[in-house]
């Protein structure tokens, strides 16, 4: 097991925002959290990666030694004339890939080099961070992510503004990495994508929360009646 | 002119020289760091702290350095616990904390030595009154700062530009924000006899600013920060011995004229572009 998650709780100024959410992840599972907005999603992901210290229950790694997580965050609050390259910013990714070493060896660079081509931004390298589109920037993010990481991935909505062609690469390039036994912890409002790629699911509403196998996870109510609603409107508008 | 030059056969302009250089190169690097996480306050918080701190020791006679230096780390410490955890009012609480050191700072002065010329070199700096042990303690603080703040280049960008994921990666980001905010207190009280009190802050936040408008990545900044930092100073100071201007006031006056030159420079390369790409 990779990581165990009991009974946790967190309140935001008196008002619970996630309430005794339960699941557990293997090495290799690639886990999709989906729900409306505003249950609680990416405030769990903060809990996990130890970014947010008030909260109720377990967080546990039971390999008990500190994993390296490429985090993608939902929003980054980087003012907008922070004086950073593209290149800059993705090998920032390698921050601690060895701790001990102090700065940016080749292989390093050779890595962000990688994950920048991967991204399909490679000509975007000495460009300035915050003269990019959104979109842009959240490959660059991406990017960053990847080279910080071949263990855990844990992506806030990485498709938001990413156009149609990027979104279906980024889905099979993170399913190539999942095969090759990375971990990848999604959050996502694409539910066809995340049931067709991943193999659990955790459903986070206000008052309920699913986890479990997806196959399981799409015979659930949650799962249909979300699929349901959106025949009829296919239906409704001709 | 040949008067200028007779300057230099005296010992005090040196020592102003040298402790000048420190000061300026250290500040212009840690300056790019604060601007960038929004902590300027912090820097002028601690230097108001540090004249109420020196003030009291002059006024109990104890050696003023040695005494302020663990008492701003302690201080910057606190701060730092203060900004983090309460935006708002966190920027309120260090204003309220300064001001009071301020007042502190000038009711010792008035209590002991009088309103005299003395707290005015403290206020707004002076060069004559730098000592021997002033100018060792600031090399020492200095090479300090400049060796860790290399070895720490790597963990600030990625804390400056995104503190979540740094520690999602695994950088002890309290760590380094401490480091950073001890780093600025030790510069503020070395450099604040020369610069002066209220002053010294200018010399943090200046630099990095100025070499943001024209520079694009964070390497760049930090390198051209403290170029800019040291160039300031020699000017401003040089300016000020001919014209005999107070000196730290002379250096912002400098750094004031860089930043609007380069935020002007900038401005019109933009527009230039603007014009020769609608031109195309
Ligand atoms: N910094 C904050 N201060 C106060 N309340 C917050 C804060 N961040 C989130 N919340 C509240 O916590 C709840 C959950 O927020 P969260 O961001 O985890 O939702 P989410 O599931 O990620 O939503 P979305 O799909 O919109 O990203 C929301 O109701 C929100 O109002
Ligand atoms: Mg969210």
């Amino acid at each position: 097991m990779l990581l165990e998650v009991k009974d946790v709780s967190a309140c935001y100024d008196g008002k619970e925002v996630v309430s005794g959410v339960n699941f557990t992840l293997d090495a290799g599972d690639y886990l999709c959290i989906v729900g409306e907005n505003g249950s609680g999603k990416s405030t769990l992901l903060k809990i996990i990666l130890g970014l947010m210290r008030h909260y109720t229950g377990h967080v546990h790694f039971p390999m008990n030694r500190k994993l390296r997580v490429g985090y993608l965050p939902q929003q980054t609050q980087v003012s907008k004339d922070f004086p950073a390259s593209v290149f800059e910013t993705v090998l920032s990714g390698c921050v601690n890939r060895r701790p001990k070493l102090l700065f940016y060896n080749k292989s390093d660079k050779a890595l962000a080099d990688e994950n920048l081509k991967k991204l399909g931004i490679f000509d975007l390298k000495r460009k300035a961070y915050n003269e990019l589109s959104f979109g842009q920037q959240r490959r660059v993010l991406i990017a960053r992510a990847l080279c910080a990481t071949d263990e855990l991935l844990v992506l806030d909505e990485p498709v938001n503004g990413l156009d149609p062609m990027t979104t279906r690469e980024l889905y099979k390039l993170i399913s190539e990495l999942n095969t090759s036994g990375m971990t990848i912890i999604m959050i996502s409002h694409d539910i066809e994508n995340s049931v067709s790629y991943a193999n659990k699911i955790l459903h986070m509403s206000t008052f309920s929360a699913f986890f479990g196998l997806t196959e399981k996870y799409i015979e659930t109510e949650y799962y249909l009646s979300n699929t349901r609603s959106m025949r009829s409107d296919i239906i409704n508008n001709g | 002119m040949a008067e200028f030059f007779k300057l230099f056969s005296y010992l005090f302009i040196w020592r102003a020289l040298i402790v000048g250089f420190f000061t300026s190169l250290c500040a212009g690097l840690l300056g790019v760091n604060l601007v960038l996480k929004r902590y300027s306050m912090i820097g002028d918080g601690l230097s108001h702290v540090g004249f109420g701190i020196l003030s009291i020791a002059v006024a109990i006679g104890i050696p003023p350095l040695q005494t302020a230096i663990p008492i701003i780390l302690l201080v910057a410490f606190l701060l730092l616990r203060i900004r983090e955890n309460s935006k708002t009012k966190g920027d309120a609480a260090i204003a309220l904390i300064s001001v009071s050191a301020l007042a502190i700072g000038i009711v010792s002065f008035s209590l002991t030595s009088g309103l005299n010329s003395n707290m005015s070199a403290y206020m707004f700096g002076s060069i004559y009154t730098l000592t021997n042990s002033d100018l060792v303690i600031t090399v020492i603080v200095a090479c300090v700062i400049i060796i860790l703040y290399i070895l720490f280049y790597v963990k600030n960008f990625a804390i400056a530009f995104d503190q979540s994921f740094a520690q999602a990666a695994g950088t002890k980001v309290n760590v380094f924000n401490l480091a950073t905010a001890l780093m600025t207190a030790l510069i503020i009280v070395v450099g604040m006899r020369m610069m002066g009190a209220m002053l010294i802050s200018g010399l943090i936040i200046f630099p990095p600013l100025s070499a943001i408008r024209i520079f694009k990545s964070y390497k760049s900044v930090v390198i051209a920060s403290g170029i800019i930092s040291v160039i300031c100073f020699f000017i401003g100071t040089f300016a000020s011995f001919i014209l005999s201007t107070p000196t730290g006031a002379s250096v912002i006056i400098t750094n004031l004229i860089a930043f609007s030159t380069l935020s002007l420079v900038s401005l019109l390369k933009t527009s230039l572009l603007r014009k020769a790409r609608r031109g195309v």
